[in-house]
């Protein structure tokens, strides 16, 4: 019965290819629009490590004299090694990154200036940072304070031309860094464990220890948001200074240790407040967002994104009811034909579920439409100066969204239509003929 | 024309009738407003820099070993960048307008204040305001003898020895505006900290801060006479003629690069580049925006032509009834075009309603201005004259439709 109907709608679509046609633009074209703008949403409020998100967080201590609205987005020198050397959480690393003047070590070699971050040994396990080449650092050369450094892939092209670099010292301002490990090219978007950088922007390209890079604090690491809240005196070693400026994530495996953590925090923010260190009045303010929370606390979704995916559904409103309009002139155009089928033996059902596969070949073949449009509008993106702009691709579960909302919008504008098609009383119609 | 024939057909119609008006409806709303957003880009894009936006160019290098004495080092890179041919001005800077890199502090009026006044950026650097092209419009510019190294301030700061840090501000009209409202700024003190009391002694016109997101606190300025070293993220500003730009910023590149083969240029670029940067996001915007709005109206004419074709195929005998009875031709059109613009009209009324509380629910959650009442019209013509293009095409066939169909049965 169902090939009949199909050999039917499809008989019917020939026969009107204008308005057939017109269908199919109609919901190509909204499909393909807010497929787009869907898109871009999905992409930037999109978890940046999927599956590895849920168990990380970002603690917030508040060692400012004034409390404001909401809790100090970094952490000075004191509470960050504190609470990284406390070791409470399953895992824990400090980080701060920013331009440094780089070159291979080798004579002759250029130099250019690569975004580094300094870190501790925990990051790339927490993060899951893949390597092709080598290791990470260890714990203990974060307490040696060890000249070793791991770089990304397009770090090892630009400074070793494709010679990977594994072994080989690169000069970080005066001093040389053995390369002990290349990751593979990593850009988590948002670029959330860092949000003072742009945070759709490129990913990092050098890493080095953390305390190897305070030791050598002429290094230049410049470009990170510093926020002092005293005097300062000095702000190349930062060490003493009233200063917020590091990031520090841990990571928790289970619901129960967040919980601790969280504990545990506030019991460090009260001691401190004991030694005098903190010095706002009232029990002191602690957090510990999630990944998710995090950036949500932060707006890194652009706001005009949300916007634009409400404009977006909008688009696909109006699209809904041109189509569920185009449809009821298309079966009510052929109310003589539907009453001659109901004369001759067809229930109601029948010709409801015929109008029905009508409507969703068109929706199919508009959803068909829409992606190529979409794909279309993405490409249009990519090629605007938008940060995000090169990460506008099409995602598998965006490609089998398209359909399902192709396949649903037609159903939906079909309803109607269908409905008052196989009310048509046929004794009247036919009498005109 | 007489309505009162059409309004019974559409009687007779409800159903397609009350979609067509709810689509232009919605059409409509979403039109208005988003012809509001793409305005609103606009008019941030067009913010007001207060620098001689054509004539500036930005270049940032830095050394690979540092300099033994900075302030030496960038005495002699701008001695070197002044004498380069077609060079008009040049100056040291910490930062430059929608740059986004910003140095900040915490205005206080009172030392004893606890909490901030405002939020305020501050310029360092030599040279400024003739470079930058910023308007002095009451007071003085900051003399040699006003500036402090950034080194021996910062020790100052920490020793709380008053002599060694700077004691004169220049500040934007707006930001005198908005500290003293009405008085004269000249001669009144801020605080950057309770140690560092800074004495106003010029206004500027305008000089937009770079991290200027918010339009209201873009002008909350101020220059603060701190020497720059060759050791710090210092920018050397270079005017010069608009057509001479991109000779000039080459052999300047070239004159910084054989002072110092070794240093890394990470900046270079003309003051139109920085703002085309920092006002991409809200250029993509716009773009967008237009696209949208675009198809959503060719959706909507589609709709209509889709319509008024089936109208017109479904009352062929009619309109051949009413030919054959004396019915000119202009009639017949006019009967469509009437009716599509009932049609408009009515889902048009709606949309403006549906305007004003998307609207509404927008300043709600995206800290939206209202929707100022200019748009509606622009909506409202823009969907009439959608509504008569798309229905032109039907009601010509229908008024081609010979008086001869009236004799013959369908």
């Amino acid at each position: 019965m169902f090939a009949y109907y199909l050999d039917l709608a499809l008989r019917s679509l020939k026969q009107n290819r204008v308005l057939t046609a017109l269908m199919v633009l109609a919901m190509g074209l909204g499909i393909g629009a807010s497929m787009t703008t869907l898109t871009v949403f999905h992409l930037l409020s999109g978890d940046p490590l999927p599956g590895r998100s849920g168990q990380l967080f970002y603690p917030q201590v508040d060692p400012t004299p004034t409390a404001a609205p909401a809790l100090p987005g970094n952490m000075n020198y004191i509470d960050a090694v504190n609470l990284w050397q406390a070791r409470r959480a399953d895992r824990q690393a400090i980080m701060v990154g920013g331009n440094v003047k780089t070159k291979a070590a080798q004579a002759g070699s250029r130099p250019m200036s690569l975004h580094t971050l300094a870190t501790t040994a925990d990051f790339f396990p927490m993060f899951g940072v893949r390597f092709t080449q080598g290791n990470a650092w260890t714990a203990a050369d974060d307490l040696a304070k060890a000249r070793v450094a791991v770089i990304s892939r397009s770090a090892s092209d630009r400074l070793f031309h494709g010679e990977g670099g594994l072994g080989q010292s690169i000069r970080l301002g005066q001093w040389n860094f053995r390369v002990i490990g290349v990751i593979d090219d990593w850009r988590p978007t948002p670029h959330f464990y860092e949000l003072d950088r742009e945070s759709y922007g490129d990913g990092d390209e050098v890493f080095i220890p953390f305390l190897t890079s305070r030791d050598l604090a002429e290094l230049g690491i410049t470009g990170y948001s510093l926020n002092c809240y005293g005097n300062t005196m000095d702000d190349l070693h930062l060490e003493n200074q009233p200063c917020l400026w590091l990031n520090f994530w841990v990571e928790l495996d289970s619901p129960a240790k967040a919980q601790a953590y969280r504990q545990f925090l506030d019991n460090y923010a009260r001691e401190q407040q004991a030694l005098g260190r903190y010095v706002q009045a009232g029990s002191p303010r602690t957090a510990l967002p999630s990944v998710m929370q995090w950036l949500d606390q932060n707006g890194v979704v652009p706001s005009d994104v949300s916007l634009k995916s409400w404009i977006a559904l909008g688009f696909l409103l109006v699209c809904l009811m041109n189509t569920t309009g185009l449809l009821l002139v298309k079966f009510l155009r052929r109310t003589t034909e539907i009453s001659v089928r109901r004369a001759l033996g067809a229930s109601r059902q029948q010709i409801f579920l015929q109008c029905l596969v009508e409507a969703v070949i068109v929706g199919m073949a508009g959803g068909v439409l829409g992606l190529l449009l979409a794909l279309a509008g993405l490409w249009g993106i990519r090629h605007t100066p938008a940060d995000y702009a090169d990460l506008a691709h099409l995602d598998l579960p965006m490609f089998a969204a398209t359909f399902a909302i192709s396949l649903v919008v037609s159903l939906v504008a079909g309803l109607l239509p269908a409905w008052r098609a196989c009310h048509i009383a046929p004794a009247l119609q036919l009498k005109v003929i | 024309m007489d309505i009162l024939p059409i309004l019974s057909t559409l009687r007779r119609h409800k159903l397609t009738s009350w979609l067509l008006i709810l689509e232009i409806a919605l059409t409509c709303a979403i039109v208005c407003n988003a012809v509001f957003l793409i305005g609103q880009r606009l008019q941030r894009m067009d913010m007001p820099s207060g620098v001689a936006e054509h004539e500036l160019l930005q270049i940032q290098v830095a050394d690979v070993t540092a300099p033994s004495n900075p302030y030496a080092r960038l005495a002699e890179d701008v001695a070197l960048l002044r004498q380069v041919p077609r060079v008009i001005s040049v100056a040291s800077s910490n930062q430059v307008p929608f740059g986004s890199s910003s140095s900040n502090g915490n205005i206080r009026l009172d030392p004893a204040q606890p909490e901030r006044t405002l939020f305020a950026t501050t310029y360092f650097g030599e040279n400024l305001v003739p470079t930058l092209g910023t308007r002095l419009v009451s007071g003085r510019d900051l003399q040699p003898d006003d500036f402090v190294d950034v080194e021996t301030a910062l020790k100052a700061l920490g020793t709380g020895e008053s002599k060694s840090l700077p004691h004169v501000t220049l500040i934007t009209q707006t930001l005198a505006e908005r500290l003293w409202p009405g008085q004269n700024p000249l001669g009144r003190i801020i605080y950057l900290t309770p140690v560092v009391g800074l004495r106003v002694v010029g206004v500027l016109d305008s000089l937009a801060r770079p991290n200027a997101y918010d339009t209201a606190k873009a002008q909350y300025t101020m220059v603060v006479p701190i020497r720059m070293g060759a050791n710090k993220d210092q920018s050397y500003l270079i005017r010069t003629r608009p057509e001479d730009r991109a000779s000039v910023l080459t052999a300047a590149l070239a004159a910084l690069k054989k002072a110092d083969p070794q240093r890394v240029v990470t900046t270079k670029r003309s003051f139109d580049e920085v703002r085309r940067k920092f006002f991409q996001d809200d250029r993509a915007m716009a773009g967008m925006l237009v696209g949208v709005i675009v198809a959503l109206l060719i959706v909507t004419a589609l709709g209509i032509v889709g319509l008024a074709s089936f109208w017109v195929a479904q009352r062929r005998r009619t309109i051949g009834v009413r030919r054959a009875l004396g019915a000119t031709r202009g009639n017949i059109l006019h009967y469509f075009q009437t009716e599509n613009f009932l049609l408009a009209t009515i889902g048009i009324a709606l949309g403006m309603v549906l305007a004003y509380g998307i609207n509404l629910f927008l300043m709600l959650h995206y800290e939206l201005p209202r929707l100022p009442a200019v748009y509606f019209p622009i909506g409202a013509v823009v969907l009439w004259l959608i509504g008569q293009v798309a229905v032109l095409g039907p009601a010509l066939r229908a008024a081609a439709v010979p008086p001869v169909v009236a004799t013959r049965s369908v």
